[in-house]
């Protein structure tokens, strides 16, 4: 079933002519004509969950905006820089339109009047296809002044940002916006409280708010028989690495990943198996071979102890090593560390360096101790989830990997002269023969 | 501790650790000041582009990305010059710009030659896992004869579906091999659109669902 994908390779679905001949701006036009708190209602029926990373319900996400008289902001995520993501890319390039629209009636739904879309700056060319939407958009007054006679009025800007991972991170991106350096926050409080400016503000990914016109048209109820019980709807996978068809395929959420990685991106090249994949995005602890046949969908992943995350599989074929995909991840994660948080910017840092050392053949196996050790540190004990983006799926590899670090440390020792491992104490028994720590 | 068993390390002659961290820095000038919006030139066009902008905000600094999109766009790179003018006219510290500027990898402080060619190779997991670092070398041996082509790896470009990827100046392209290097550079020099039948602009959706032929590139049919 295509919803977001519905005939996307149509020429010219980019412009409005060709958009509303396909009934577009008709689930506007319904909504305008329901009261906010409907078309709110019609949205968390849906149950659509956030298709951004987290997996928050938008429903109730928008209903902690405070409701009355006051500045509040929406602002759609359009930084999507999650390694393996690529699917709200192809979204915004062939249907913008259909974003707009989605951004016009979450407004509505949120009694919001001002919106930003806060886009990548790589992604050029799709931002220059959103301005020229936004601006037919307005001059046919679906933004603007009292929309389409309703008491609606709203104003939406995109802004594009300048190349930092971080501000895909709801905060550091409101930062950014602001005009500083994308930093992300404290929380609480919570953006819906005290956000953009510190009004209350609706932060929802590009995937999320095109879906809201084909909720509003089926409505909500309707859309929640697609998918699971708590997975509802469908949802764009971008599916890469070493398949033979990468690319974003639209699937109703709960279908066996086996389908996703085989049958409609091709598997891995011919002779080669699935060795590990990230089900989503390159921030997602690893899934083995044994996990192919865990259903696609929010609770299924989690409890296959990884995350549905922004729905990028990254497969990794067996001719690859782990130390390699480790190393590429760290480096990523330590690049884009912010700094703020000394336990994300020296844990990234420190793995680098441990892997390194895995690497020129300087490490021993209780390097592996120390560096999941690290990893535990990292998690839960910064202000943004940067760090944990790479401790998740790092403490996963050197679990699931073990035998295989190992060995490759042993090699890479041999190979570079490091000599035997005899001299090595294993950590229990070095505590055991330094007794116990002196008290002072 | 003493201070005589404190473990040696290493300094530069600046007395820092990090090499050449404070170079420019003259600290016993006084810090610059929001520059006179009325004295300071400013090129009318980034002037006009810059209010534009701040005009669509409730709060004037969220125009700061644009407006510094804006003057790298006009000098080629953010210079001293630029700052200042976009400085005056957002009256904002040049310092506060700066520090925001430095932040972002597409903006660029260190001298720019004018006309320069941004080519920005995906060296992250997807494309790697297909041959991105070797792509990545080639792209840099093509382009050692030509000083104006800037060539450096970059983080997810958000194309794994033609990894492996580059962006030349804006434009992407993929799936690349080692020799479309060479023709990247080629095309560059004659002024011709990019690898034309590997832009992401003309690729189809991979999803069977949405047309009977995936992943067909035009609009050259005999690359097909």
């Amino acid at each position: 079933m295509k919803l977001l994908f519905d005939r996307i390779d149509e020429p010219g679905l980019n412009t409005l002519e060709v958009y509303e001949r396909r009934g577009g701006y008709q689930p506007l036009r319904k909504a305008l004509e329901m009261a906010p708190e409907e078309a709110l209602d019609q949205i968390n029926e849906s149950g659509i969950r956030g298709r951004g990373g987290a997996g928050f319900r938008m429903g109730q996400k928008a209903g902690f905006l405070p409701r009355g008289d006051m500045d509040k902001y929406l602002v759609c995520n359009a930084d999507e820089s999650e390694p393996g993501t690529f699917k709200d890319r192809e979204l915004m390039q062939k249907n913008p339109h259909q974003l707009i629209e989605g951004i016009v009636i979450a407004s509505w739904a949120a009694e919001i009047d001002q919106a930003f879309i806060y886009i990548r700056g790589e992604y050029s060319h799709q931002a220059d296809i959103l301005e020229a939407a936004l601006a037919e958009a307005y001059e046919a007054g679906y933004i603007g002044e009292r929309i389409l006679g309703s008491p609606h009025t709203q104003s939406l800007v995109l802004q594009r940002g300048a190349g930092a991972y971080i501000c895909g991170e709801e905060t550091g991106l409101l930062d950014s916006l602001e005009g500083k350096r994308g930093n992300p926050r404290l929380k609480p409080p919570f953006p819906a409280i005290e956000g953009l400016y510190g009004g209350p503000t609706l932060i929802n990914n590009v995937e999320t708010l095109s879906t809201v016109p084909h909720i509003i048209r089926m409505g909500g109820k309707e859309y929640a028989k697609i998918g699971t019980e708590s997975s509802t709807g469908t949802k764009v996978v971008s599916v890469s690495g070493d398949v033979r068809r990468p690319g974003n395929y639209e699937i109703a959420l709960g279908i066996p990943s086996r389908e996703l990685i085989y049958d409609l991106a091709g598997g891995p090249p011919e002779g080669r198996e699935v060795k590990f994949w990230f089900p989503g995005g390159s921030s997602a602890p690893v899934l083995t071979n044994d996990d192919l046949d865990v259903p696609y969908d929010f609770d299924s992943m989690a409890k296959a102890g990884s995350m549905l995350g922004s729905g990028a599989i990254i497969v990794v074929d067996d001719s690859h090593s782990v130390l390699e995909v480790a190393q590429k991840l760290a480096k990523f994660y330590a690049h884009e560390s912010c700094g703020k948080c000394v336990p994300c910017r020296e844990g990234t840092n420190w793995t680098v360096k441990m892997l390194g050392r895995i690497e020129s053949g300087e490490a021993t196996p209780m390097d592996l101790d120390i560096m999941a050790g690290v990893q535990e540190q990292i998690i839960g004990h910064c202000l943004c989830v940067l760090g944990d983006a790479m401790a998740m799926p790092i403490g996963s590899m050197i679990e699931k990997f073990r035998d295989e670090l190992e060995a490759e440390i042993e090699t890479r020792r041999q190979r570079f002269g490091a000599g035997e491992l005899e001299d090595v104490i294993p950590i229990g028994v070095a505590d055991e023969q330094a007794g116990p720590l002196p008290v002072h | 501790m003493s201070a005589l068993d404190r473990p040696h390390v290493p300094r530069f002659a600046h007395g820092s650790r990090v090499p050449g961290w404070d170079a420019e820095v003259d600290l016993d000038k006084d810090p610059a000041v929001i520059p006179n919006a009325e004295t300071t030139p400013v090129p009318e066009e980034l002037r006009r582009e810059i209010e534009a902008s701040m005009a669509q905000y409730p709060d004037r600094h969220s125009a700061v990305l644009p407006a510094l999109h804006a003057a790298q766009q006009l000098h080629g790179w953010l210079s001293p010059e630029a700052i200042d003018e976009v400085a005056a006219v957002m009256q904002v510290t040049p310092a506060y710009l700066t520090s925001v500027s430095t932040f972002y990898d597409m903006l660029e402080t260190e001298p720019e030659p004018k006309g320069h060619h941004d080519i920005y190779v995906c060296t992250n997991i997807s494309c790697s896992l297909r041959g991105a670092d070797d792509f990545y070398e080639a792209m840099i041996a093509a382009a050692a004869e030509h000083p104006e082509v800037h060539v450096r790896s970059f983080e997810c470009l958000g194309a794994c579906d033609i990894a492996p990827m580059a962006s030349v100046d804006g434009e992407y392209v993929g799936p690349l091999e080692d020799e479309d290097a060479g023709r990247i550079v080629a095309d560059l020099d004659a002024g011709r659109p990019v690898l034309e039948a590997k832009q992401l602009r003309y690729r189809k959706c991979a999803d069977p669902g949405v047309a009977e032929e995936a992943s067909q590139f035009g609009p050259d049919e005999e690359h097909e």
